[in-house]
C-alpha cells in the first residue's frame, strides 16, 4: 500500500511556529501562549489574554495533539481582524471570556486557560455550549481547522488529485491487509 | 446553437437543466421539437471544477433562502440547508455520484405490495416495470451505465474492497461495484474514470455522466435546443382558459423577462418545482397551479438515509477512487419479517476531510469526535439508501420569508415515519456487522446529510384526486403543463432516483411529441 508520511512539518513551519510548541511545552494543555509576548502582541484587538483563552478553548473543542497551536490560533486571528471593525463581536467575545473565567474560578480556582486538566476545562465548556461564543467558535473551527490544507497531510488526506492524474496509478485499490484479518 | 425569441409561443419551455430537464430538452431536440431550457444557475464547464469540497459547494450549490421544520436532525443542524442541490447548468448531475439502479418490479406497486401502512400516503404508480423497461434501457445506453450494454463494471477501490470483504463474510451475495453512469472505459467521446475521487465535486475527467456535458451539448448541436443560464423562473402564467402561456423570469441582471410557451415543463427538483407552482397562484388557481387535488408540495420524500463509518487498525484511504462504486443489494428486498416494509441498499461512500468534519456527527466536539477524525485515513464508509414512506404531512410549503426576488421561500417539513426509523436501525446493524466482520475497531452511526434525493412533491397518480400529474407527468388540471423531475415520483423505492428520472423524461418526450403532432396540446 502507498502509505503517507504524516510527519510533514517542514523546516520552515517548524521555525515559524516556535520551538516551544514543537518541543511539547503545551503538554497538559497548559498553553504557553498567554505568557508569550509574541503571541499577545499579534492579538491587539482582542487582547492577548482573551486570545489565549480562545485558543485554548479551540483546542479543547477539537483536541488534536498532533496539531500545533498555530492552526487553532489562525481561527482566532480571524476574530482579531474582524474585531477591529466589528464592535459587537469584540464586545461579545470579551463578555463571554469573562463569563468563562468567572465560572472557571468558581469551580476550579483559576482562569480558564490556567486550569491544568483538560477534563476540567471541558467540564466548564459543557456548561457553556449554548453560549453565543461556543456556538460560533465550534462552527468556525469546523472549516477553520479541517479545511486548512496545511493540516490535511497530518490526517492522511491527500486533497486534490485531478492534477496528479487521479489515483488510477496511485493506489486507489492497493489495500493489502484484508486477507489477514 | 439556437437562440429563440422570447415571443415565440411555439416553444416547449423547460425550467431546470438537471437530470429531468436536461434530458427532456435533448430528447425533444432529437425529434425536431424546439425548446428553451431556463436555468437559474450559471454555466460552469469541466475546466471550472476543482477538487475542493467547500469551494465547489460554495460555487454551485442552491443557497437561496430556505427554511426547515419537523423533527429531522437536518432541521436542527443545517436549518437553512434542507437539501444539497446544484444551481447551475447540469443541475445536481454535476455533483451526483453516478449510481444508476432500476426500480424493482414490486416497488412500482408499493401500496399493493406493502398494504395499508398507518400514517403513510402510499399509492401504486400508474405505470409498471414492463412499461418502463424499454425506457430504462434507453436511459442506461445514453448514460453509459456500467453493468448494462456490455459495459464492464468499474474496478473496486480500497473502500469497496473493505465493504466487499465484510459483506462476503456475512454471506451477502449481491456485492459488486454497482451500476454506475461512469465510463469504465472510453465511450461516447469521453474517457474512462481516472479514480480521482471527487465525484461529488464535478468529474474533472468527464467520465461521469452529466447533462452538462453529455445531453445538453448534443441537444444544442441539433439547433433545436437553447439553454439560457442565469434565468430564474419566478412564475408560470396562464390564460383565461387555464392553459399556461409562458413564464416570468429574472435574468442575470435581475431584470424581469417573459418567455412565451406552447408547453411548460417544470424540472427544478422537488423543492423548487412545487414552490414554483404554489408561487404561481392566481385568481383562477387560488391554491397554486395544478393543485386542485391539494397535493402540490405534499408527500415529500428524501429516502431513508444514514451512513456507517468504521475505523480499522490499518489504513484504507477510502477517498482514493470512485466515491460510490460499491454496493450490497441483498437487503433491498421487501421482507416484512425484518420489522419494516421496503428495503435498502448499502453503497460505498467517502467524504474528504473537510466534509467529514462537518457531517460525521454534526455539532459534535471533544475527544470522542477528534479521536475518530484522527483515524480518518483508517476509515471506510458506506451510505444507506432505502425506501421511505410518503406522508402527506411531510411537505414543501411557502414560508413567510422571501428570497432575493421577493418571492416566498420554500419551507421543507420532514419527520421520519416509524417504518423509516425501524429500517434505519436495521441498516445500521447490518452496516456495522459488515465492518466488524473485517475487524473494525470502532463503528460510527452517522445521521442523514441534507437531502440529495428529493422526491414526490408533485406525485403521479392513477386518479386526479390523489396526485398532481398523470402517468406521463402531465398535470391533471392543465394539459400543457408538465412535471419532468423527481417530484413526479409516486413512491421512492430503495434505489437512487436519477436513472428513473431520466427514463421518465425520455418517456415523457415521446408523449409530448405525440400530443403535439396530434394537436392535442
Ligand atoms: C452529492 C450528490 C450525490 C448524488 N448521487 C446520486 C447518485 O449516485 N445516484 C442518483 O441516482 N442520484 C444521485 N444524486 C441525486 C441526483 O443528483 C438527483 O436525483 C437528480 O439530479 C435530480 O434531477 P432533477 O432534474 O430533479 O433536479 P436537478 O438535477 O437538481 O436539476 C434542477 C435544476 O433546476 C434548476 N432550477 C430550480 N428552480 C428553478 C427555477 N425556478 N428557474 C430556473 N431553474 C431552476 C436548478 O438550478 C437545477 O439546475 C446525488 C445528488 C447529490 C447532491
Ligand atoms: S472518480 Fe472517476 S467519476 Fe469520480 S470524479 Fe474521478 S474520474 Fe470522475
Amino acid at each position: 500500500m502507498r502509505i503517507l508520511d504524516k510527519k510533514t512539518i517542514s523546516r520552515r513551519s517548524f521555525l515559524k511556529s516556535g520551538t516551544a510548541t514543537a518541543l511539547g511545552l503545551t503538554i497538559a494543555g497548559n498553553l504557553v501562549l498567554g505568557k508569550s509576548s509574541a503571541w499577545a502582541a499579534s492579538f491587539d484587538n482582542l487582547g492577548g489574554g482573551n486570545a489565549a483563552t480562545l485558543i485554548q478553548m479551540a483546542r479543547d473543542i477539537y483536541p488534536h495533539d498532533h496539531l500545533a497551536d498555530k492552526y487553532y490560533a489562525k481561527v482566532i486571528e480571524g476574530y482579531n481582524t474582524a474585531a477591529a471593525k466589528d464592535a459587537e463581536l469584540k464586545k461579545m467575545i470579551q463578555a463571554e471570556v469573562k463569563k468563562i473565567n468567572e465560572a472557571s474560578k468558581k469551580k476550579y480556582g483559576s482562569d480558564y486557560k490556567d486550569i491544568n486538566r483538560e477534563i476540567e476545562r471541558v467540564d466548564i465548556l459543557k456548561a457553556n455550549t449554548s453560549s453565543p461564543l461556543f456556538g460560533k467558535l465550534r462552527g468556525d473551527l469546523v472549516t477553520g481547522i479541517y479545511n486548512n490544507q496545511e493540516v490535511w497531510p497530518k490526517f492522511g488526506y491527500e486533497g486534490a488529485s485531478a492534477d496528479k492524474g487521479g489515483y488510477i496509478k496511485r493506489g486507489f485499490n492497493d489495500i493489502n491487509w484484508l486477507d489477514k484479518v | 446553437m439556437a437562440k429563440f425569441s422570447k415571443d415565440d409561443n411555439s416553444l416547449v419551455v423547460i425550467i431546470g437543466s438537471g437530470a429531468g430537464g436536461g434530458t427532456l430538452g435533448y430528447e425533444l431536440a432529437k425529434k425536431g421539437i424546439k425548446s428553451v431550457i431556463l436555468e437559474a444557475g450559471g454555466r460552469h464547464e469541466i475546466r471550472d471544477f476543482s477538487n475542493d469540497e467547500w469551494g465547489m459547494f460554495g460555487k454551485i450549490s442552491w443557497l437561496d433562502k430556505r427554511t426547515t421544520s419537523g423533527d429531522w436532525r437536518v432541521a436542527k443542524d443545517f436549518g437553512g440547508l434542507p437539501a444539497w442541490i446544484v444551481k447551475a447548468v447540469g443541475g445536481s448531475t454535476i455533483h451526483w455520484a453516478g449510481a444508476s439502479l432500476r426500480f424493482q418490479e414490486h416497488e412500482w406497486k408499493a401500496r399493493t405490495t406493502y398494504g395499508n401502512v398507518k400514517g403513510a400516503s402510499l399509492l401504486d404508480w400508474p405505470i409498471d416495470a414492463k412499461e418502463m423497461a424499454p425506457y430504462y434501457a434507453k436511459a442506461e445506453y445514453e448514460m453509459g451505465t456500467t453493468g448494462t450494454n456490455n459495459i464492464p463494471r468499474l474496478p473496486g477501490n480500497n473502500n469497496f474492497k473493505v465493504l466487499e470483504a465484510g459483506a462476503k463474510k456475512l454471506g451477502y451475495k449481491k456485492v459488486h461495484t454497482g451500476n454506475m453512469s461512469i465510463n469504465s472505459q472510453p465511450r461516447d467521446g469521453r474517457i474512462g474514470c481516472q479514480q480521482i475521487g471527487f465525484c461529488f465535486q464535478g468529474c474533472k475527467s468527464g467520465a461521469k455522466w452529466s447533462t452538462l456535458y453529455v445531453a445538453i451539448p448534443k441537444g444544442e448541436k441539433t439547433g433545436n435546443l437553447e439553454v439560457r443560464p442565469n434565468s430564474h423562473v419566478i412564475r408560470i402564467e396562464h390564460d383565461k382558459s387555464g392553459k399556461v402561456t409562458g413564464v416570468v423570469y429574472k435574468d442575470k441582471d435581475g431584470k424581469t423577462q417573459i418567455q412565451k410557451a406552447r408547453i411548460v415543463a417544470v424540472a427544478g427538483n422537488s423543492i423548487e418545482s412545487p414552490r414554483l407552482l404554489l408561487n404561481s397562484e392566481s385568481n383562477m388557481f387560488k391554491n397554486g397551479l395544478a393543485n386542485s387535488s391539494g397535493e402540490v408540495g405534499k408527500n415529500y420524500m428524501r429516502h431513508m438515509t444514514a451512513s456507517v463509518y468504521a475505523i480499522f487498525e490499518r489504513p484504507v484511504y477510502m477517498y482514493r477512487g470512485t466515491t460510490m462504486a460499491g454496493i450490497v443489494q441483498d437487503e433491498s428486498i421487501h421482507n416484512p419479517k425484518r420489522g419494516f416494509v421496503g428495503g435498502y441498499e448499502l453503497e460505498t461512500l467517502s467524504l474528504g476531510l473537510p466534509f467529514m468534519a462537518a457531517f460525521l456527527d454534526p455539532g459534535q466536539w471533544g475527544r470522542e469526535f477528534t479521536a475518530s477524525m484522527d483515524k480518518y485515513d483508517h476509515m471506510a464508509g458506506m451510505w444507506i439508501v432505502g425506501e421511505d414512506m410518503p406522508q402527506s404531512t411531510n411537505r414543501v410549503t411557502l414560508s413567510d420569508q422571501k428570497d432575493q426576488y421577493g418571492m416566498r421561500a420554500p419551507n421543507v417539513h420532514f419527520s421520519d415515519h416509524p417504518n423509516d426509523i425501524a429500517m434505519r436501525q436495521h441498516a445500521f446493524g447490518r452496516g456495522k456487522a459488515i465492518y466488524n466482520a473485517v475487524k473494525a475497531t470502532k463503528t460510527i452511526e452517522t445521521p442523514p446529510y441534507p437531502s440529495t434525493h428529493n422526491l414526490g412533491t408533485n406525485r403521479m397518480s392513477a386518479k386526479a384526486k390523489d396526485g398532481v400529474v398523470n402517468k406521463h407527468g402531465q398535470s391533471w388540471d392543465i394539459k400543457n403543463l408538465f412535471i419532468s423531475d423527481g417530484s413526479q415520483f409516486t413512491t421512492g423505492a430503495a434505489e437512487n432516483p436519477t436513472l428513473t428520472i431520466v427514463a421518465l423524461a425520455i418517456r415523457q418526450a415521446d408523449y409530448i411529441a405525440k400530443q403535439m403532432s396530434s394537436k392535442a396540446i
